[in-house]
């Protein structure tokens, strides 16, 4: 039997970034004492993004090149799930198109929600996909507004071929509260920052690191990456000196970059670490909250081999810099604008029919005429095709991979949309397939007839009156090739 | 091809009502306006006619479902009434009713009424609305002018004209038709706009303008058709007939098939009118037609329409319309009533009322915009739905000897 370990991993990350300093200049009349956090930029999710949609798009960047049957289950961790009740890891389920067989979790409950769901990962024998994702939502003129940023990681764990091996595991638990929110809130509560510091960081997270380093005989100066969670600076610089870590192993929290992505946060600090790490590199992965869960990996030889993917570095560049604050505020419900009578279209769903079409919506799978061969979006029982009016042959196609063009689009101004312009228009796949798509991430010096575009899972609408979120694909701005 | 409906049915009288935000009208009152006229024209009584169609495309903002409307506006004798909705060809489609109603046979008189009354939504523009609980799923619910507006890019890309060109050629859509509804009392809009406002006005769907999109109004408009010798038995000395009507619908090869339409024209109005043409006898269209009423829902339907109904040579609409051919005093004036820019598009009545226009002017009837060179034939084309999945209506009428 060969070992467990990490298969593959991916990663997710908005495209626009709002400025620290945009945040702090609404706020500074406010809270002019969060000048030293206003540098640097943040992660936004756009109006149509939450943890299910990110998660989808990070597990899609970790299954690059990876057959999609292979994968045995499913874990969505995070502290922002959509739903309270309809299995969010559901729905990223069916739009990663993986089998009604995948056994599939939601984990929530704190920020170490996904390391646990890793060590959970580690211990199965199935192929496992462990997927992060949160969209943070705190108060205006916070301090979390600042720090906190969007994103999701996904790491694919199980034994063969693995990138990264399991040395050893550690979990304690302790109701030690830093900041708690009761469920259905809104925000956090959080403690003082000194307290959490010294009891919380340095000594209930600390003590767990040595502790597992001790347990497994694994000397801390042989760690070559340290990827510690917390953005709070000087933390784990402090926590590496204390432990007798090299100072150059602690890993970049992306503080700079992304922010805080909260549950995700430890997945997406050791995606950005594999990206940089060679064969043969041990790698401490700290989970944090009500306790700790400590992680020691070593890299193969196989890391070297994995497909190129997006990943933490291909997010980062792909980057949007954003000083609309406003937006932002707007986005997440802080500030609610005039949105005039065309936003009053009732979005019901019924669920029926939902559940009828589940793969075409959710899974974005047409239909391939047997044939003729001709491929169409929906499937219907007659082909499209006007030269053979074939009945009845259609099978599943998915497209959601495939690479698309613009035939025709328009920047529409009048309909209601929370981030105007609506871009939409007509887009062709390669390969066949046609689709009149909402257009995401798009601007108009970057839209034109024939130009490439990926597909990504998105919110489509939002039902306000029973409180629910239709998914759906949408397309955005490629580069040439990507599917 | 079906023999067809030449001239088998004429129109024995139209009305219609004053088109703009109808305040204080029902949906009722704009029918009876529409109606009195057309039924003094006819000079029959409301007992003679035999079948009704009625052309409404909102129901729920409107006057609810059912044929029953009509009946109860105009107190019909409980003779049977047929709502029918069919995208923005609503209006012909009523009228293919009656027409079709009379050629058969089944009526000797008929009524044809379409109205709308848009402005009791509360906004300009259309109302949106679902198409249906698996559309609305994976559909995009854009504006009409955001679904429209996509004609341009595909326009620009497959013949290779420059932004700016299109902008202006499409400007002169506008241009041109507010002169014309500026000397027409039924129509909304009655002034004069110059290219400069029309090129600087604020933008609503990439790259139309505001005066790029035509006007939301209240209206209705309305005909009564009969045999010709019943015409010519009550007394009627110049007949107008039915030449043609011809309607296709999209069966979804624009919207699915990919590598097929490519976005830039209408691939039912070909179709609606390479048969409508051959069940008028017409061969020539651009030298045949003497008039048309299409369907300028937007400066740019408007002028790749010149080309679906092969008046204007693929990729040359755009220079014909900036070269006047379709002005009031151009080769073959196309909206010389004002159009839906200048009447607004209530829904169920535009066909009809494009249809009113074509008979006054074949009639010499047209006032002050009169067609001096006398018109023989004229068409009216509407155009529902989207450019990638559509009802598209042709309805050709004119003089009985023509």
């Amino acid at each position: 039997m060969t070992q467990t370990g990490i298969l593959a991993f991916g990663a997710y990350i908005p495209r626009r970034r709002l400025q620290r300093a945009a945040i702090h200049a609404a706020n500074k009349w406010f809270a002019p004492g969060l000048a030293g956090l206003a540098k640097g930029e943040r992660a936004v999710a756009n109006w149509d993004e939450d943890a299910v949609t990110m998660a989808v798009e990070a597990a899609r960047d970790c299954l690059t090149g990876i057959d999609r049957a292979t994968v045995d289950g499913l874990t969505l961790a995070s502290t922002t799930l959509p739903f309270a009740d309809r299995l969010n890891a559901g729905i990223v389920k069916e739009a990663l198109t993986l089998g009604d067989a995948t056994r599939a979790t939601d984990a929530a409950g704190s920020l170490r929600a996904a390391t646990s769901a890793l060590l959970a990962a580690f211990e199965s024998d199935r192929t496992q996909l462990c997927v992060a994702a949160d969209l943070r939502k705190a108060r205006a003129a916070s301090e979390g507004e600042l720090m906190q940023g969007d994103g999701a990681a996904a790491l694919l764990v199980g034994r063969g071929d693995v990138i990264a091996r399991v040395l050893a595991t550690h979990s304690v638990t302790s109701d030690f509260v830093d900041h708690f929110r009761r469920a259905g809130a809104t925000f956090d509560y959080g403690w003082e920052s000194r307290w959490i510091r010294d009891e919380g960081y340095t000594r209930l997270l600390g003590g767990a690191i040595g502790d597992a380093l001790a347990a497994a005989g694994i000397a801390a100066e042989t760690i070559d990456h340290l990827v510690v969670p917390v953005s709070v600076r000087g933390v784990a610089a402090g926590l590496a000196k204390k432990l007798g870590v090299r100072a150059e192993a602690v890993a970049d929290a992306l503080q700079a970059t992304v922010g805080d992505t909260g549950t995700a946060h430890p997945l997406l600090m050791l995606a950005a670490v594999l990206e940089q790490a060679t064969p043969g590199q041990r790698i401490l992965v700290a989970g944090f909250g009500q306790g700790a869960d400590v992680l020691l990996l070593e890299t193969t030889d196989a890391l070297a081999r994995l497909p190129r993917r997006r990943g933490v570095q291909g997010h980062l560049a792909a980057r949007q810099p954003d000083d609309n604050y406003q937006r932002f505020l707007f986005h997440r419900g802080l500030v609610e604008l005039e949105r005039g009578m065309r936003a009053e279209l009732d979005q019901k769903q019924p669920g029926s029919t939902l559940y009828r079409h589940r793969k075409a919506v959710l899974g974005l799978i047409g239909g391939r005429c047997t044939k003729t061969g001709t491929v169409q979006f929906p499937r219907s029982d007659i082909s499209v095709n006007p030269n053979d009016r074939a009945v009845g042959t259609q099978e599943d196609y998915p497209l959601a991979d495939r690479p698309a063009r613009i035939v025709t689009y328009t920047a529409d101004s009048l309909s209601y949309s929370p981030d105007p312009p609506t871009y939409y228009g007509t887009i062709d796949f390669d390969g066949g397939g046609r689709l009149v798509a909402a257009f995401a991430e798009a601007s108009a010096a970057d839209i034109e007839v024939g130009r490439a575009m990926r597909m990504v899972f998105r919110i489509n609408a939002v039902d306000e009156q029973r409180d629910f979120i239709k998914y759906f694909w949408k397309a955005v701005p490629a580069n040439e090739g990507e599917g | 091809m079906a023999r067809g409906i030449k001239d088998k049915v004429a129109i024995l009288g139209m009305g219609c009502a004053r088109f703009g935000e109808r305040w204080q009208d029902d949906a009722d009152t704009l029918m009876v306006e529409a109606f009195e006229e057309a039924v003094a024209d006819a000079g029959i009584e409301t007992s003679q006619i035999d079948a009704a169609w009625l052309g409404v495309a909102f129901d729920a903002i409107n006057i609810g479902p059912s044929g029953i409307p009509l009946s109860i506006a105009l107190r019909l004798p409980n003779i049977g009434v047929t709502k029918v909705e069919n995208y923005c060809a609503s209006g012909t489609e009523s009228f293919r009713g009656a027409v079709y109603a009379v050629a058969s046979g089944a009526a000797d008189i008929a009524l044809a009424m379409g109205v709308e009354k848009l402005k009791d939504t509360g906004y300009g523009g259309l109302p949106v609305r679902s198409r249906g609980t698996t559309f609305d799923m994976v559909g995009v619910t854009g504006s009409a002018p955001g679904n429209f507006a996509q004609l341009a890019a595909a326009y620009r890309a497959k013949h290779g004209v420059g932004k700016d060109d299109l902008k202006r050629a499409m400007a002169h859509v506008s241009v041109k038709s507010h002169a014309n509804g500026a000397r027409n009392p039924k129509a909304h809009l009655r002034n004069r706009v110059d290219i400069d406002t029309v090129l600087g006005a604020p933008m609503i769907a990439e790259p139309l303008g505001l005066y790029d999109c035509c006007g939301v109004s209240d209206g209705a408009a309305c005909a009564i058709v009969t045999t010709p010798e019943i015409a010519r038995a009550l007394g009627k000395r110049d007949l107008v007939t039915i030449k043609a009507i011809q309607v296709s619908s999209s069966n979804g090869w624009e919207l699915q098939q990919a590598g097929g339409w490519d976005g830039s024209y209408f691939h039912t109005t070909r179709i609606a009118a390479a048969k409508a043409y051959e069940e008028a006898g017409i061969t020539r269209p651009r030298e045949q037609i003497d008039l048309m009423e299409v369907h300028d829902c937007f400066s740019i339907t408007e002028l790749v329409t010149m080309e679906d109904l092969f008046v204007s040579k693929e990729g040359e609409g755009w220079k014909d319309v900036r070269d006047g051919f379709f002005d009031a005093d151009g080769t073959i004036p196309c909206q010389i009533d004002g159009g839906l820019k200048c009447f607004g598009h209530p829904i169920g009545a535009s066909g009809l009322r494009m249809i009113y226009e074509n008979y006054l002017q074949l009639l010499g009837r047209a006032g002050d915009r009169q067609r001096q060179d006398p018109p023989a034939l004229a068409l009216s084309h509407n155009l529902g739905g989207s450019p990638i999945q559509n009802v598209s209506s042709v309805a050709i009428v004119g003089l009985a000897d023509a």
